[in-house]
């Protein structure tokens, strides 16, 4: 049976996780490398390395990481951050990378999501939206955001879920701005909703607190995978202890021990 | 021993290259004639969609060299359903290794396509699953799949029942990535690799 999927991200900066990471085990705790492969032995189901380094010198730090984590680890993962043409995508990908998460340029140009789909095929292109629920014209929308969720676009989320698939992503990574970082659940029904509407798969983000948000999220909420960070950075929740909280509950779970 | 990984116009064959690596294995990444003829073993890898892995194939000749091996020879994802009689992708014509046509997933309002993520494979039937856990996750991403038949060697279940990895004399294939399929996926191929 098709398994739910945990993920968990880690922001790099520099080639350093860079979300406050406590991990006695590690030799080199803010090393990026050993806690993927830490988190992929421990049953992580995919990983997902956003960089939000600005600079040049930091564009080609972070494709010498994807290089390393490709050659470490054996599950797959998606690289983002700044990604913005098809050379961008293409160095990733030749580094090893599975996907790649677009965001900020497919808003600015929704063409882009068509050309990295043909050039590369729709399984490896990522559409990631940031959502936050404001007050328009219209009374209040679910509205996409860019510049890491601070930045209001004028598009609703919910019909731009069902464009980006229609123009060729294979996956949609769903944070909603208003419930990431509160501790207190993922957005259920708008990541209901767009799943639902959705014929790709869909990763629910922002808000895990507890392993019920995990259990919520993939029931009530539809999600084919959840993702979170710093729950487990901090080993608040363990994936093995989550994988195995979720199998009791008869979810379909990867159980690799 | 000598590997060679096929080389043509598709997609993420970096990550095989990398599995290998982790094996310890060496390997050559080519798509010279000569070479492929007189390897060991032979990986055919690759993510892409079928008509326009194929149409490359036919021109340069490779669809040719690959039913003729003798060798072991190992497909994986795009690379199984070349090996099959017919693609319902793009309706392309295959390599016909396998008889056996490639067909899309029937849509359900519940199941989505792709089929993407990780899934059970079970029935196995093959040396290549040799000491891999019942009923081991794969990691898999398609669309488009081979029904159950006589060359099935490892099942998997997605709306129907689907070959997850076919057999026939010399010839290997794994609809899942292997290569990023945790420690079951390399297991297999480390197990190719000792056939």
């Amino acid at each position: 049976m098709l398994t739910k999927r945990i993920i968990p991200c880690l922001d790099v900066k520099d080639g350093r996780t860079v979300k406050g990471v406590n991990f006695v085990n590690l030799r080199d705790a803010g090393d990026a490398v050993e806690l993927g492969a830490l988190y992929a032995e421990q049953g992580a189901d995919e990983l997902v390395y956003l960089d939000i380094t600005a600079t040049i010198d930091g564009r080609s730090t972070f494709i010498d990481l994807v290089r390393r984590v490709a050659q470490t680890i054996n599950i797959p993962f998606t690289v983002g951050g700044g990604i913005s043409s098809i050379a961008d995508v293409s160095a990733l990908l030749h580094a090893g990378a599975d996907k790649v998460s677009i965001n900020s340029a497919a808003v600015r140009n929704p063409d882009l999501i068509n050309e990295l789909s043909l050039e590369f095929g729709s399984q490896c292109i990522v559409v990631a939206i940031d959502t936050r629920y404001i007050e328009t014209e219209d009374g209040n929308e679910h509205i996409v955001h860019t510049h890491g969720g601070r930045k209001p676009t004028e598009i609703r989320s919910i019909p731009w879920a069902k464009e980006v698939e229609d123009r060729g992503a294979g996956e949609i990574l769903l944070t909603s701005m208003d419930t990431d970082g509160t501790k207190n659940g993922f957005a259920l029904e708008l990541t209901a909703t767009i799943s639902g509407n959705a014929n790709i798969p869909v990763i629910a983000s922002g808000g895990a607190g507890n392993m019920d948000h995990f259990y919520d999220v993939f029931t009530t909420g539809k999600a084919d995978a959840g993702l979170a960070a710093s729950i487990f950075h901090f080993r608040e929740i363990g994936i093995p202890d989550l994988k195995e909280y979720l199998n009791g509950k008869n979810l379909p779970m990867r159980m690799t021990k | 021993m000598k590997t060679v990984i096929v080389k043509y116009n598709a997609g993420n064959v970096q990550s095989v290259m990398y599995a290998m690596d982790r094996i310890g294995a060496s390997y050559l990444y080519t798509d010279d004639e000569a070479e492929i003829r007189s390897a060991d073993k032979v990986i055919f890898p690759g993510v892409g969609e079928a008509s326009t892995t194929m149409n490359y194939l036919r021109k340069v000749g490779l669809d040719k060299v690959i039913p003729s091996l003798k060798q072991p020879v190992f497909g994986t994802c795009i690379g199984m359903q070349l090996m099959c009689r017919f693609s319902e992708e793009n309706n392309t014509t295959c390599m016909g290794i396998f008889d056996v046509d490639v067909k899309r997933f029937p849509a359900t309002p519940e199941m989505k396509v792709p089929h993407m993520g990780w899934n059970n494979i079970f029935d196995y039937k093959s040396a290549l699953t040799a000491e891999v856990a019942d009923s081991a996750y794969m990691y898999f991403v398609h669309s488009y799949a081979a029904p159950v038949c006589e060359y099935t060697v490892a099942t998997c279940d997605y709306v129907l029942p689907f070959s997850a990895m076919l057999q026939k004399d010399n010839f290997y294939a794994a609809q899942f990535h292997c290569e990023i399929s945790g420690d079951s996926g390399q297991k297999i191929i480390e197990n190719f690799l000792k056939i």
